[in-house]
């Protein structure tokens, strides 16, 4: 094995889509495009191509930096790479930006061509079962029958299992981080609180903000304020900002007092400095209707009989947002089915966010597990 | 990768494989890196062990096994009624402070249970008290103030609360140090028991 390091440069792709692609929500999209990475090589038998699913945030941008920007690493850099856990010396890891998104695949900002307007809030809620749908059109392209594994943590894991469960002959092995087999009513009360501030920005127009040059962005970071909360852990938090001070604070006003609140508000501002609203309603939305096992009256293992991968599900003991508890649930249905299946319990101090970080055990399992991937 | 064979290792384990059938599931409970659920495998059946030392749950990912990281006595709770046809307690009932609930956890999940323990009434074990010391020995290997056993109990003792639980005895295979098995005076000569066991009535 290698020495761990990044891959380097790498350059992102685009596909056009010409035959329209149905969606849960009934309607269609005619014409759609996917920006995608692939780093490593996909051997003459096609057999050793792995897909990263992203989360609410994510995109194709998973691994290595690009040649005119070298401080933009992709968000799995620490996972992905030659000599890492996802080894691109034997693997051929592709990176996808979901239908919806906002960094460069068809989304609410794309040119809606019945319009010629941007899509805004037009463009059609799409769900876990689309992006499947529509990944699965990628490996179309890129000559991929199945893949040897599809990963992905939060929202990405959602997309891995969905990936066992509808196309059961393409994916061999599926890696489930942090995820949950659906969102509980708590999970969706802080998506919704997310989008009434979104919606409720004055800036946000229904939707259609780019016609009137501007963004929700007072929405958009208070959304991305609540979010991160929910990312981190209380022990985390305690320790890291505890209820440290501001220089000056103690003025008995409503400025920036409390660490805590100077950190949450630099978080907001800067994903509100790039992230697009519509965008981010799509992908709570997302999350908020998975839920594989609903047409099957709520039993998880009637919803995964039919899966054919093997499977490993990892959680972190502090994550809050999809707890330990919520995996559980999935390798219990997996159990039932006589499914492959290895469940990890990793102890991080990180909460949700844990899936994202270095962790040595972490990656030691995951690394562990790829190596019994067969390519 | 060590390449001993499991007879020399684990005696037990031939024990436990011989009362098991292609094609059945087992959950091993405590399966450490895996050497049971490996050598099962080999057998034809589909297996997943619990286990809750992290180090122990990665080597058993390297080995490619089913492993779910658990608490013995929670991991079981997730599970439904009848989910495997086997369900095994190799070596780790003496570590288990809730030794009822376990039993009674692993005959609700499993059709059948195998559990195997030393037997604290081995003849050395009780020369040692004899002498005035606790028992050290292949199936003891701990020192009193670094053991994980929280249990003592002998073979009597455990087919006595069988018989208080309702639990049906279905074999018993007993092992001396060497792994050799011991046809008569068990609970004298009997280092390790194996006992396969089910929902009696």
């Amino acid at each position: 094995m290698t020495e761990p390091r990044s891959v380097g440069p790498v350059a992102s792709r685009r596909h056009a889509f010409d035959a329209p692609l149905a969606l849960a929500a009934g309607t269609a999209l005619p014409h759609w495009e996917l920006v995608y990475e692939t780093y490593g090589t996909l051997n003459a038998e096609r057999s050793n191509a792995i897909l990263i699913c992203h989360a609410l945030s994510g995109h194709h941008h998973v691994a290595g930096h690009y040649a005119d920007d070298p401080k933009n690493l992709g968000w799995w850099d620490n996972m992905i790479g030659p000599g890492k856990p996802i080894d691109t010396d034997r693997f051929f890891v592709v990176g996808v930006n979901n239908l919806g998104g906002c960094h460069g695949s068809t989304g609410p900002a794309t040119i809606n061509p019945a319009t010629g307007q941007p899509w805004g809030a037009d463009f059609p809620v799409v769900t876990v079962q689309d992006w499947v749908k529509a990944q699965a059109r990628l490996a179309d392209v890129l000559g991929i029958d199945a893949w040897a594994a599809v990963v992905g943590g939060s929202l990405g894991g959602m997309q891995a299992l969905q990936w066992t469960i509808d196309l059961p002959d393409r994916v061999r092995h599926a890696l489930v981080i942090a995820a949950a087999p659906r969102l509980t009513a708590e999970n969706i009360a802080f998506n919704d609180v997310a989008r009434q501030a979104i919606i409720t920005d004055p800036e946000f127009h229904g939707g259609h903000f780019y016609r009137h040059g501007t963004r929700p962005t007072r929405g958009l970071r208070l959304a991305r304020m609540l979010g991160h909360i929910t990312y981190l852990s209380d022990d985390q938090m305690a320790e890291k900002f505890g209820r440290k001070r501001r220089p000056g604070a103690g003025s008995y006003g409503f400025g920036v007092e409390f660490e805590i609140e100077s950190y949450l508000r630099y978080q907001g501002d800067k994903f509100a400095g790039w992230f697009d609203a519509n965008t981010y309603l799509l992908m709570t939305k997302a999350l908020d209707y998975f839920d594989p096992a609903e047409p099957y009256d709520g039993d998880l293992a009637a919803a995964l009989a039919g899966a054919r991968a093997k499977f490993l599900v990892v959680s972190f003991t502090t994550d809050w947002r999809f707890s330990p508890a919520r995996s559980r649930e999935i390798v219990n249905a997996l159990v039932k089915d006589r499914k492959d299946v290895s469940y990890v319990e990793i102890t991080s101090p990180h909460g949700h966010d844990a899936f994202l970080m270095d962790d040595h055990y972490y990656h030691a399992v995951v690394a562990a597990y790829m190596n019994n991937v067969k390519t | 990768m060590s390449h001993t064979p499991h007879t020399l290792r684990r005696p037990d384990f031939d024990v436990i494989a011989g009362w098991m059938k292609a094609g059945e599931s087992v959950l091993d409970l405590g399966c450490g890196e895996g050497e049971l659920l490996q050598l099962l495998a080999m057998r034809g059946l589909r297996g997943w062990g619990i286990e809750r030392d992290p180090g122990l749950v990665l080597a058993a990912v390297e080995n490619g096994i089913n492993v779910i990281q658990s608490d013995l006595e929670a991991g079981l709770a997730g599970f439904e009624d009848d989910a495997f046809d086997h369900v095994v307690l190799s070596r780790t009932l003496q570590t288990v402070r809730h030794t009822q609930q376990i039993l009674a956890e692993m005959l609700r999940v499993g059709r059948e249970a195998v559990v195997s323990f030393p037997n604290f009434a081995y003849w050395k074990n009780r020369m040692a008290v004899m002498d005035g010391r606790m028992p050290v020995s292949e199936d003891l290997p701990y020192q009193w103030y670094d053991t994980p056993n929280v249990r003592f109990f002998t073979m009597l003792d455990f087919e006595s609360l069988c018989d208080g639980m309702g639990i049906a005895i279905r074999d018993r295979q007993v092992l001396d140090e060497r792994g050799a098995l011991v046809t008569e005076e068990s609970n004298f000569l009997g280092s390790l028991a194996v006992y396969r066991i089910g929902r009696g009535g």
